[in-house]
């Protein structure tokens, strides 16, 4: 365990969940790119002292609170809804249990609800199975998933990444975490040549090398308070919020203080698929202030509809 | 050939909470029964469709999410687990299910020429999703009918609620073309809730109908309206109000599956028939049938 009780986290990655770079990487420059840039993850995390590999992923919707995959041995064969066409995902995956089951119960001591999950034939997500069949694709060292609640909003997201931290902490485990997410999230709806693949328009491009400048220059934190934004202009509204950059901040300790390397940035039909990496590091750099409070515990949703009602 | 027809339209929504109280050998999970309502009023519409000569089922399910067109089942056999990634605890469903892939291709067919992007699904490891199975088990237990799943396509959230009633109707369209031109006669389905908030948590015993009730007053306010037109055959004003429908009370219809349905059946202006309504995790959920035959169509409820 690190001083002062703090988690040790190597580095974060963030990187897209479509299927090309696993499936077809050869279908396009780009998809070879992000898969050369996926390669080179895999590659630190080898030569890293990672004891686990904590993934966030935004292709697991749940409902009931924060689900937590807790199958010590995780083994199916995965088909994409959109692009079976490229080809069966098979995967066999080793899945931390210990940290999965003390993961809920610091959800709930503050205030989240939570369940793991332990069923045979339970789906992995896209995401999560292109992820980590590329970045630790001998199971060298145990993972562990967590799903994106549709609801859930900003306090709850931070609060959530919250209790990774003190997870690991208590745990004493290094880990490497990774969200899986694209930056624009547009893609074409028609069947497209790969070769022909570009980002959906012109805005979402100007936007996600925007937020590729502030991941390059570690500014991690303020893009977290930028989410907001990010979800307003470049992502379909799909679900509430834009949330893996509280996630992935709140994990990490909430500053700016990180080296950031943006390894490749490329369309997936479209969308704006990038490999990243942040490694913490000194010296915080950044212009903005906000004034959004931090949170500890989540309380809920505030009930306002009942409130300040005519008697 | 005689030409093809549409026997019924089924709205059929797809809580896995219905399965797992069935307790069916399927299912892997076991419970204490709950959502009496909604499940005696599937035993009765799956009576009824005993009663009615068809071939095959179809069923739009907002379980298939696809973002590039519209894709359609075909391959004549899949069997599988379907384990629901929400609510793993209640569904892992072992299914062994037949596809009537000339009538997919048929349909697929048609829908092209109507300038609808599609795609055959031809990969024989995929899972079909849990709200085909949920919907086609309480249907049709005994499995003995093929079935066609088309996907949905994510037009409400990648344009609007309007573009979605525009393509999912032209696909009803297409989907009618084609099982007419095919001669078979065809039950179809759309498999979703109406008002679809949930609860955030579950009750220790997930059947515990003690905890069961509808999400807020207002999203009942709203369902019991779209039921109140659907039982006075205004399908065409069910669609044209259904844009605010779905923002206010986020509603399972903007996957597009009862716009197709009713699309395909030329938009009645037929009583539906209602066979229950309940809440599920604070989603609300009518099952109502679309009966074409004056004969045969009843009051039920």
């Amino acid at each position: 365990m690190s001083e002062m009780n703090e988690p040790e986290i190597l580095f974060g990655i963030y990187c897209p969940p479509h299927p090309q770079p696993l499936l077809s990487p050869e279908a396009s420059e780009g998809y070879s790119n992000l898969r050369a840039a996926y390669d080179e993850c895999r590659k630190r995390i080898e030569e890293s002292e990672a004891d686990i590999i904590l993934v966030y992923s935004t292709t697991w919707p749940s409902i009931i609170g924060h689900q937590i995959q807790a199958l010590e041995k995780a083994v199916w064969t995965h088909v994409d809804d959109d692009f079976h066409y490229l080809g069966s995902m098979p995967y066999d995956f080793h899945m931390d249990t210990e940290f999965a089951h003390a993961m809920k119960d610091n959800c709930e001591k503050r205030g989240l609800e939570a369940r793991t999950v332990e069923y045979e034939g339970f789906p992995i997500d896209t995401g999560s199975v292109v992820a980590l069949q590329l970045l630790n694709p001998d199971n060298r060292i145990p993972s562990c998933i967590l799903s994106s609640n549709m609801y859930a909003n900003r306090s709850e997201t931070i609060v959530l990444g919250k209790a990774v931290r003190d997870t690991l902490a208590q745990q004493g485990k290094k880990a490497v975490v990774v969200v899986v997410s694209s930056l624009s999230n547009r893609m074409f709806t028609e069947h497209i040549d790969p070769k022909e693949d570009r980002i959906h328009s012109p805005k979402d491009d100007d936007w996600n090398r925007k937020i590729l400048e502030f991941f390059d220059d570690g500014r991690l934190e303020d893009l977290s308070q930028l989410s907001r934004d990010i979800h307003g202009q470049i992502r379909v509204q799909k679900v509430v919020a834009y949330k893996p950059a509280w996630w992935l901040a709140a994990t990490m300790g909430q500053h700016n203080n990180y080296d950031g390397e943006v390894l490749a940035y490329e369309a997936l039909h479209g969308s704006g698929g990038a490999v990243i990496t942040l490694t913490p590091s000194t010296g915080s750099v950044g212009d903005k202030e906000f004034d959004e409070d931090d949170v500890e515990f989540y309380r809920g949703d505030r009930n306002v509809l009942d409130k300040g009602m005519l008697e | 050939m005689a030409k093809g027809q549409i026997v019924a339209g089924c709205l059929a929504p797809h809580p896995p909470h219905l399965v797992y109280a069935d307790n069916p050998p399927q299912n892997e999970a076991y419970s204490e029964g709950g959502w009496e309502t909604l499940r005696w009023g599937y035993q009765r519409l799956a009576r009824k469709l005993k009663n009615i000569d068809y071939d095959a089922i179809v069923i739009f399910t907002p379980h298939w999410q696809t973002y590039i067109g519209t894709h359609f089942l075909g391959l004549p056999e899949f069997k599988s687990k379907s384990v629901d990634p929400v609510f793993p605890n209640l569904f892992r469903y072992n299914y062994d299910l037949q596809v009537d892939v000339e009538l997919s291709e048929a349909m697929r067919d048609a829908a092209s020429q109507e300038g609808i992007i599609t795609k055959m699904m031809r990969n024989p490891d995929f899972r079909v999703d849990y709200g085909t199975i949920t919907s086609c088990h309480l249907l049709n237990p005994e499995w003995d009918k093929p079935i066609v799943t088309i996907s949905s396509n994510r037009n409400t959230h990648y344009y609007s609620p309007e573009v979605m009633i525009e393509q999912a109707t032209a696909l009803g369209r297409a989907c009618a073309k084609a099982i007419e031109e095919s001669g078979k006669r065809v039950v179809l389905v759309a498999s979703h809730s109406l008002s679809h908030r949930h609860f955030v948590e579950e009750a220790p015993l997930p059947e515990d109908m003690s905890k069961e009730h509808i999400y807020n007053h207002s999203q009942y306010v709203w369902d019991m309206k779209i039921v109140e037109m659907m039982r006075e055959g205004k399908s065409r004003e069910v669609i044209d109000i259904m844009p605010e429908f779905t923002e206010q009370t986020i509603a399972e219809t903007e996957g597009g599956g009862l716009i197709w349905m009713l699309g395909a059946m030329g938009f009645p202006d037929f009583p539906a028939e209602i066979y229950g309504y309940q809440s599920v995790i604070g989603t609300g959920n009518v099952i109502a049938c679309w009966d074409p035959n004056d004969e045969t169509r009843e009051y039920v409820l």
